[in-house]
C-alpha cells in the first residue's frame, strides 16, 4: 500500500490553489474601533459593534482599507473602482452576527501574480503564482471547549467564548489554481508562502507571525494521472500555520491521494487539518454537500470606491518587491545561490543590507550576521534582531578589523561584549582592554622567545617547510595573548627565518 | 396641559407657567388613566424620566441656554436602544435585555433635554401594520378600541394621539410611521433615508429602515425632525451634507406656484370611498393655495409591494440571525448536554413570532443559491426602477401626493389570518422606502362611513424634507381654519380627562 513521493510524482500530477488568510496590524478592529492588541484578557477588546448587540452597526476601518489596496499592488493585482462587502450567513457561536462581513463577487483586487523561484534539478526555475483576489474580511472570535478528551466541541462539558479577535481585519488572498508544478509543488507552495510572508512585512501592514496565526494558509491539492485534463477531486488542509508545516502538509496530502486513487478508491471533498507532530492530516466537516451561505450586499456599509489618483500615490510609494530585491542584492554583493538562501531562510538579508548600508564589507557582514551573531541567537532562543547588537555595532567591528585595530579572534570578543550590553564596539574595547598587540618589537622578541624554545620546528621553517610555520605562530599568539595581528606575526616570522612572505 | 402641542408645551415651560416635572408628572397620570385599555406602552421609566425633568428645571432655573424642546415628554418607540432601559423590539427573545448604550437617536433627544417617558409597543422586530405581532399583545387605536392603531410603530402612535405624550420616536421600513399616524389622525414623518442615524435602531431591513418624528401638528413634528436628523460616523450610510431646515419650512406654509403631483397608481380602485374623497378635497384645498394639480405616472410601483416583500425578509433573515442565545436575551433548552445548535434552534422557535418566522423563512429562501437572481435580483432592479420613476416624477412636480393607506383603521383581527391583506395596506407607503426619500403623513379628515381618521401622504425627494414640512404645513393650517382646529381635537376622551 504505501506508495514513495517519486512513485507519487511519476504517477500524478499535483494541482494546488491557495488560501492564505492575513491578519492587519491596523489598531483598531475592521468595523470598530476595538483594539487589535494580541493575548488581552478574554472580551476585554469588545463593544456593542463586534458582539453584534441589537442596533449595532459596522463601519469600515479606511486603514484596512489603504492596507488591502498595498498588498493588491504588491501581487499586480487590478484594484477594483467599486467594490462591495457582502454578507457570508451562517450560524456559528463564535461569530456574534452569524454572518461575516466579507466580500464576495466583488473583490477589491483581483488578477495578480506572484513569481518564485525555486532551486530545482535543472537549477534555479522560476514559477509564476496566479492570484484570482484578494479581499477583505473579519475574524471570528475563539471557542474554548473545557473538559472532554480533546479539546475539541465534541464531548466538552462546555464552551467558553472570547469575541477579542471577532472584527480584526483580514486580507484573504487566494490563488488560480496552480498546474505545472509537479514534484516540486510543495517547495513551490512554501516559496510563495514565504514570499508573501517577505512582500507583506515589506509593506508594513502585518506581523505575519505564522504562529501567532496572523498569518496562515489553507492549502487545495488534488491530483490528476499524468496527462490528463481532468483536475481530480481536492481537499482542503485548514490553518497550516509554517512554512516548513505548508510543504509538509502538501507532500502528506498527495501521498493521501495518491494512496486513495491506487486502491480504487475516491477522493472526498473534505476539509482536513493538519497535525504538526505526525506531518499528516485528519479529517474534519465534509463538504460533499456545499454549504449555502447566502451570501448577499452588506446593506449597511456603502461600496468601496477608492480613489484613482490615491490608488497611484499609493502604487509609487510601494517599496521594492522582495524578489527584485534580492535579485539585487546578489549581483550587488556577488553572493553564491546557496549563501543567497541560506541569508533569506536566517531572515537576515536586512539587517545584512543595513550593515553594508553603514559602510561594512558584504561578505563581512554576512559572515557576522549569519555566522557568529547566528550562533548566540541560537543559543540564547532569540532571533538576531532582538539582540542588543545593531548593524551600526557590526560595521563598526568590521571597520576596525579592517583598520588592523581588531583581530577577528578579538572582534568576536567585541560581539560578545555589545550582546551583553556593556555598550558600543569602541566602548566594549576601552572598558575590557582589547588591543591588538602591533608594536613589531614586542612581535619580534615573542617570535625569538619562541624560535629558541622550538630550535628544532625553526629549523624546519629555515629549510624551507613553510608549513611548520604554523605551529610556531600560534605559539607567539599565544605569547601574546591572541592580541597580536596573526597576519603580521606570519610575515614577520617567516622574514626572521629567511623564508619569502606569500 | 397635556393635549396642548409641543410649541405651545415649549413655550409654558419658557414663561415659566408650568416645569418640566410638572408636565411630565401630568403625562404619567394620563398614561395610568388611559394606558389600561390603549396600551401604547411596554414600559414606563417615570423614575428616569422625572430625574430628567428635573435635571432640565434646575438648567432652567440657573439660566442655562436650553433647547426648544428641552423638558418636553416623548414616547420611544422600543426599536431604540436606550441604555439600562428594557428594550424588546416587541420578541420574547429580547425579554429582560437591557442594552449597555444609547443609539445615537437617544443620545440626541437626551442631549436636547427630552423627557423620555417610556418605551413603546410595536410589531415584534417592526414587521407588521397593525401592532397585533407584538409578543406583549397588542395596542388599541384611540379614536376606537376595538381597532388597530396600526403598524409597526402602533405604540408611539397611540401615544400621542391618546394624549399620553405629545412627541413620539417610530421607525418606518415599509409605512410603519406614516401609516400609524394616518390611522391614529396625527403627523408622521419618514426622513430621508441617511438623514437619522440608524445606530443602535434594531434592524428589520437594513437598507429600508429610517427612524422618525410623531407629533400632532406638522411643525411639532419638525421640532423633533430637527433633533433626529444629523450626520453620524456610527452609521456607514449616514448623509454626511447639509440638512433642510424642517422646522422654517413647517412654519413658511406657502405653496403658491407649486407644482403637486398625485400619483396615478396610488388612488382609485382599491381605496375606501371615505379616504378618496378627503384626499380630493386636500388636493382642492392645496389648489385654493395657489399650487398646480398635475398627475403622474409611476407604472413600476405595481410591482413594489412584491420588491418588498423580497427585499425586507432577505435582510432581516440575516439582520436576525444573532439573535441565537450566546450573548444576551432570551435562552431555551440549555440542559445538560445541549449542543449550543439544539440551544440556538430552541430559542428561535421560542422567541419568535409567527409574522417574524414567516419573513425569516421568506428571506433565506430569497436568498439561496438557485433562486437569488429570480427573487432578491428581480426585486432590486424593481427597486431601480421604482428610483427611476420618482426621477421623473420629481421633474414635473415639487412633491407628490397620495393617500396614506387605502383604508381607516380595521378591527383587532381583522386581518390577522390574512397576511396578503395586511400586506396591501403598505402599497402607498413602500415606494418611498424602495426609493430612499421621504414621506409625511398628515390627518386629512375623517371618513364619512367611519368617522376615522384618513392620512394625507405628501413624499418629496431625499434631502428635501423641508418640502413635506412646508406644504403639510400649508394644508393642516388651511383644514384646520376649515375644522375649527386640528382633527385630534375630534378623538374620544377616553375615560381620563384631557
Ligand atoms: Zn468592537
Amino acid at each position: 500500500m504505501a506508495i514513495s513521493y517519486d512513485e507519487v510524482v511519476a504517477k500524478y500530477d499535483p494541482v494546488l490553489g491557495l488560501e492564505v488568510h492575513v491578519e492587519l496590524n491596523t489598531e483598531s478592529k475592521m468595523f470598530c474601533s476595538c483594539s487589535t492588541v494580541f493575548g488581552g484578557e478574554p472580551n476585554t477588546q469588545t463593544c456593542p459593534v463586534c458582539l453584534a448587540l441589537p442596533g449595532a452597526l459596522p463601519v469600515v476601518n479606511a486603514r484596512a482599507i489603504e492596507s488591502t489596496i498595498k498588498i493588491g499592488l504588491a501581487l499586480n493585482c487590478q484594484i477594483a473602482p467599486y467594490s462591495r462587502f457582502a454578507r457570508k450567513n451562517y450560524f456559528y457561536p463564535d461569530m456574534p452576527k452569524n454572518f461575516q462581513i466579507s466580500q464576495y463577487d466583488e473583490p477589491i483586487c483581483f488578477d495578480g501574480y506572484v513569481d518564485v523561484e525555486i532551486d530545482t534539478d535543472e537549477g534555479l526555475k522560476e514559477f509564476r503564482i496566479e492570484v484570482e483576489r484578494v479581499h477583505m474580511e473579519e475574524d471570528t472570535g475563539k471557542s474554548l471547549h473545557v473538559g472532554g478528551a480533546t479539546g475539541r466541541i465534541h464531548g466538552a462539558d462546555y464552551s467558553l467564548l472570547d469575541y477579542n479577535r471577532a472584527g480584526i481585519p483580514l486580507v484573504e488572498i487566494v490563488t488560480k489554481i496552480v498546474p505545472g508544478t509537479g514534484k516540486y509543488a510543495p517547495e513551490v507552495a512554501r516559496a510563495y508562502v514565504a514570499e508573501l510572508r517577505d512582500i507583506l512585512r515589506g509593506l508594513g501592514v502585518s506581523d505575519v507571525k505564522m504562529e501567532q496565526g496572523s498569518l496562515r494558509c489553507d492549502a487545495n491539492v488534488s491530483l490528476k494521472p499524468m496527462g490528463s485534463d481532468v483536475l481530480g477531486t481536492r481537499s482542503e488542509t485548514k490553518n497550516v500555520n509554517s512554512l516548513r508545516s505548508v510543504e509538509r502538509a502538501i507532500r502528506g496530502e498527495m501521498i493521501r491521494h495518491a494512496e486513495l486513487l491506487d486502491a480504487g478508491a475516491k477522493v472526498k471533498q473534505e476539509t482536513r487539518h493538519f497535525q504538526e507532530d505526525t506531518g499528516l492530516t485528519r479529517s474534519g466537516r465534509s463538504k460533499e454537500q456545499a454549504e449555502d451561505y447566502r451570501y448577499f450586499p452588506e446593506p449597511d456599509l456603502v461600496p468601496v470606491a477608492p480613489d484613482a489618483a490615491w490608488i497611484e500615490e499609493l502604487r509609487k510609494a510601494l517599496p521594492e518587491r522582495p524578489s527584485l530585491r534580492r535579485k539585487r542584492l546578489k549581483q550587488e554583493w556577488n553572493v553564491p545561490d546557496k549563501e543567497m538562501a541560506a541569508m533569506v531562510n536566517a531572515d537576515v538579508l536586512d539587517i545584512v543590507e543595513a550593515t553594508v548600508v553603514l559602510g561594512a564589507d558584504p561578505t563581512k557582514a554576512r559572515s557576522w550576521w549569519l555566522g557568529e551573531i547566528s550562533r548566540i541567537a541560537n543559543d540564547k532562543e532569540v532571533s538576531v534582531t532582538e539582540l542588543a547588537i545593531t548593524p551600526a555595532d557590526v560595521a563598526e567591528i568590521v571597520a576596525l578589523v579592517n583598520k588592523g585595530e581588531l583581530t577577528d579572534k578579538l572582534a568576536r570578543q567585541v560581539v560578545e561584549g555589545v550582546v551583553a550590553g556593556e555598550g558600543t564596539p569602541a566602548e566594549v574595547v576601552a572598558k575590557r582592554g582589547i588591543k591588538v598587540v602591533n608594536d613589531d618589537g614586542a612581535l619580534m622578541a615573542a617570535i625569538e622567545k619562541v624560535c629558541s624554545e622550538q630550535p628544532d620546528t625553526a629549523q624546519k621553517v629555515r629549510d624551507g617547510h613553510i608549513p611548520a610555520a604554523g605551529a610556531l605562530i600560534g605559539a607567539v599568539m599565544k605569547e601574546t595573548k591572541g592580541q597580536a595581528d596573526a597576519a603580521r606575526v606570519r610575515e614577520l616570522l617567516l622574514g626572521h627565518l629567511g623564508q619569502p612572505v606569500n | 396641559m397635556i393635549n396642548q402641542t409641543a410649541a405651545a408645551m415649549s413655550e409654558a415651560l419658557v414663561k415659566g407657567e408650568v416645569t418640566s416635572t410638572q408636565l411630565t408628572q401630568a403625562h404619567l397620570d394620563r398614561i395610568s388613566d388611559v394606558d389600561t385599555s390603549v396600551k401604547a406602552f411596554l414600559h414606563v421609566d417615570a423614575e428616569g424620566a422625572l430625574a430628567q425633568a428635573a435635571r432640565v428645571d434646575a438648567d432652567r432655573s440657573s439660566g442655562k441656554k436650553l433647547h426648544p424642546l428641552a423638558g418636553i415628554p416623548l414616547a420611544l418607540k422600543d426599536v431604540l436602544t436606550q441604555d439600562g432601559i428594557p428594550t424588546t423590539a416587541g420578541s420574547k427573545i429580547l425579554q429582560g435585555w437591557k442594552p449597555q448604550y444609547d443609539s445615537t437617536v437617544v443620545s440626541k433627544i437626551k442631549e436636547a433635554g427630552i423627557v423620555i417617558l417610556g418605551k413603546t409597543n410595536m410589531d415584534e422586530f417592526a414587521m407588521g401594520s397593525s401592532t397585533e405581532n407584538s409578543a406583549y399583545g397588542p395596542t388599541f387605536n384611540p379614536w376606537d378600541l376595538s381597532r388597530t392603531p396600526g403598524g409597526s410603530s402602533g405604540g408611539s402612535a397611540a401615544a400621542v394621539s391618546a394624549f399620553e405624550a405629545p412627541l413620539a420616536i417610530g421607525s418606518d421600513t415599509g409605512g410603519s410611521i406614516r401609516q400609524p399616524a394616518a390611522l391614529t389622525g396625527i403627523v408622521g414623518v419618514r426622513p430621508t433615508y441617511g438623514a437619522v442615524s440608524r445606530y443602535g435602531l434594531i434592524a428589520y431591513s437594513s437598507s429600508l429602515d429610517q427612524a422618525g418624528p410623531f407629533g400632532r401638528t406638522v411643525l411639532d413634528t419638525a421640532l423633533l425632525h430637527d433633533v433626529m436628523a444629523g450626520h453620524d460616523p456610527k452609521d456607514a450610510t449616514s448623509i454626511n451634507g447639509k440638512f433642510p431646515d424642517v422646522v422654517s419650512a413647517a412654519q413658511k406654509r406657502d405653496v403658491k406656484g407649486l407644482k403637486i403631483g398625485v400619483i396615478k397608481q396610488l388612488q382609485g380602485e382599491g381605496y375606501q370611498k371615505g379616504v378618496q374623497a378627503r384626499f380630493d378635497e386636500s388636493l382642492q384645498v392645496l389648489a385654493s393655495l395657489g399650487a398646480e394639480i398635475i398627475e403622474v405616472d409611476c407604472p413600476s410601483f405595481e410591482y413594489a409591494l412584491a420588491a418588498y416583500y423580497l427585499i425586507a425578509p432577505s435582510e432581516c433573515s440575516s439582520n436576525l440571525a444573532r439573535f441565537d442565545a450566546m450573548r444576551y436575551g432570551l435562552r431555551v433548552g440549555d440542559s445538560d448536554g445541549a449542543s449550543a445548535e439544539a440551544v440556538m434552534s430552541a430559542t428561535r422557535n421560542a422567541g419568535f413570532g409567527h409574522e417574524v418566522k414567516r419573513r425569516i423563512i421568506l428571506g433565506a429562501y430569497a436568498l439561496s443559491s438557485g433562486y437569488y437572481d429570480a427573487y432578491y435580483g428581480s426585486a432590486q432592479k424593481i427597486r431601480t426602477l421604482i428610483i427611476q420613476d420618482y426621477a421623473k416624477a420629481f421633474a414635473q412636480a415639487d412633491v407628490l401626493v397620495s393617500p396614506t393607506a387605502p383604508t381607516t383603521a380595521f378591527k383587532i383581527g381583522e386581518k390577522s389570518n390574512d397576511p396578503i391583506a395586511m400586506y396591501l395596506g403598505d402599497v402607498a407607503t413602500i415606494p418611498v422606502n424602495l426609493a430612499g426619500i421621504c414621506g409625511m403623513s398628515l390627518p386629512a379628515g375623517l371618513a364619512d362611513e367611519d368617522g376615522l381618521p384618513v392620512g394625507f401622504q405628501i413624499m418629496a425627494p431625499a434631502m428635501c424634507d423641508d418640502r413635506l414640512y412646508n406644504v403639510g404645513g400649508a394644508l393642516e393650517a388651511a383644514l384646520a381654519s376649515q375644522w375649527g382646529g386640528h382633527l385630534i381635537s375630534k378623538a374620544p376622551a377616553l375615560g381620563g380627562s384631557k
